[in-house]
């Protein structure tokens, strides 16, 4: 057995829904950056310090990274099999009207996610990891100030925002198609899968795309 | 009406081709794609050049064969349509329309707008088929396949091999084309006993044809003659998946 193409994309399809289980709980974990400030920068630091000591969550954490680099690198993989499959260009090309653009261009979506996380990661998950943040009144590391500052400039809530619509439409077409790698065929499922990955995709999105906003309106008021 | 065209014109399968320009008067609008493009070619006679090579061969939307990407869309502007039933009441007067062959690195062009189609013969043959006995046709009935079962082994089989859907692909991915004959064969009692196998060879043998991943944009199944669902592509993952885990 030698076949490539769909056991990479079994690996796509496998690392795709990790981190989509991952963002449910990014997404519940960061509900409470809703909380009234006093409340939200307790809570939040407290949650913040309760994942870091959490041998399970430390377990995740590895799991994740595995599977943002793995997903990166069997898109590239992937990629360049298309690319070499791919004959002479056509010298008039409408094939775009066959299909919705986000699902020709998971690859452009998955780079600017990408070009995100380094900066998501640079930001938040560098700062509380390998820095002597102050800590707050309860002792813990505070995070929230980090968060609340970096959302207070616009440009910075426009990079989020652009980078959210991104990850909404790769969501959108990720989440089927990972249903469809797995096998789901029977048309019933098929119908479910596709509810499911729009209730998916615009609670995540919307969701996410909630904090950098309302953390710069209430910083206005 | 009148047309201006642009054709791939290539010798062989190793020189340089490039698009050319041709004028066309007097097209009807009842004539087929196909019977324009023998228009000119008989213009092309009278003038003593070379035709423009493309292959046909029912002419009436079952064979497969007429295989040509027109105005950038795998056989046409219309969806699930053979070149040779898009007929000319489809395009203006004045139109300018592009043909070009199908192109996926697996689809070698043979000349103009003929492509070599074979990678899809070597997928069949890696196994396309079930294993039975030879000597006297069984009694039909002695296996028992309910209605709906056939049904949906049909509409699989239905599968002419046009290769339009690897030609629409952004990956030029055949997993229609193999998932197909993978559905087809796996649904019935006669195919099931070998579906493991099978799945696995065809999968081998597609990815050593030099075909792309499918990335489930199915724009093949709006493209294909024959309607064949793309679910047919996620019951070949269910299957290969089945075989990786169950196969000994």
């Amino acid at each position: 057995m030698k076949a490539t193409t769909l056991q990479h994309k079994l690996w796509m399809s496998g690392t795709g829904l990790f981190m989509c289980f991952f963002l449910i709980i990014h997404l519940l974990g960061n509900l409470q950056l809703f909380l009234p400030p006093e409340r939200a920068r307790e809570q939040f630091n407290w949650y913040s310090h309760l994942l870091a000591g959490n041998i399970i969550i430390e377990i995740v954490a590895y799991v994740l990274y595995a599977s943002i680099i793995g997903h990166t690198v069997y898109a590239i993989l992937i990629t360049r099999k298309n690319a070499g499959a791919n004959g002479t260009k056509y010298a008039y090309d409408k094939r775009g009207a066959a299909s919705v653009w986000y699902s020709r261009n998971m690859g452009l979506l998955g780079t600017i996610i990408f070009l995100f996380l380094i900066i998501h990661f640079k930001d938040f998950w560098y700062q509380y990891k390998f820095t002597n943040l102050p800590l707050d009144a309860k002792g813990n590391k505070d995070l929230y100030t980090i968060v609340v500052k970096a959302y207070q400039q616009l440009w910075y809530v426009l990079v989020y925002e652009v980078a959210l619509i991104a990850l909404g439409f790769h969501l959108l077409h990720g989440f089927f198609s990972a249903a469809r790698t797995l096998g789901v065929f029977h048309p019933k499922y098929v119908k479910w899968i596709k509810i499911l990955g729009w209730i998916y995709t615009l609670v995540i999105t919307l969701g996410f795309m909630a904090m950098p906003v309302f953390v710069y309106l209430n910083s206005l008021s | 009406m009148k047309l201006s065209l642009k054709i791939w014109r290539q010798d062989s399968f190793d020189s340089e081709g490039s698009m050319i320009s041709y004028q066309l008067d007097d097209v009807s609008v009842n004539m087929s794609f196909l019977e324009m493009l023998d228009l000119l070619n008989e213009t092309l006679v009278q003038k003593g050049e070379r035709v423009i090579e493309f292959d046909h061969d029912c002419r009436e939307g079952i064979c497969g064969q007429c295989g040509m990407m027109i105005n950038g869309r795998a056989h046409g502007p219309l969806s699930n349509t053979t070149t040779c039933q898009l007929h000319m009441r489809s395009f203006k007067d004045g139109d300018t329309i592009y043909v070009e062959p199908f192109r996926a690195t697996a689809f070698p062009i043979v000349r103009d707008l003929k492509v070599d189609r074979k990678g899809f013969d070597h997928i069949i043959q890696a196994g396309g088929f079930i294993t039975a006995s030879t000597g006297q046709p069984p009694e039909a009935n002695s296996i028992l396949i309910s209605h709906q079962v056939t049904e949906a082994a049909f509409d699989a089989a239905a599968c002419i091999g046009c290769g339009a859907c690897v030609a629409t692909c952004k990956n030029s991915s055949a997993a229609l084309f193999t998932s197909a004959k993978i559905t087809h064969l796996a649904l019935l009692p006669q195919g099931k006993l070998e579906a493991a196998g099978r799945v696995i060879s065809m999968v081998d043998q597609m990815d050593a044809e030099g075909f792309g991943h499918c990335s489930n944009t199915e724009a093949c199944e709006v493209e294909c003659p024959q309607e064949i669902s793309v679910l047919h592509i996620a019951r070949m993952n269910y299957e290969y998946n089945k075989a990786l885990v169950f196969k000994t």
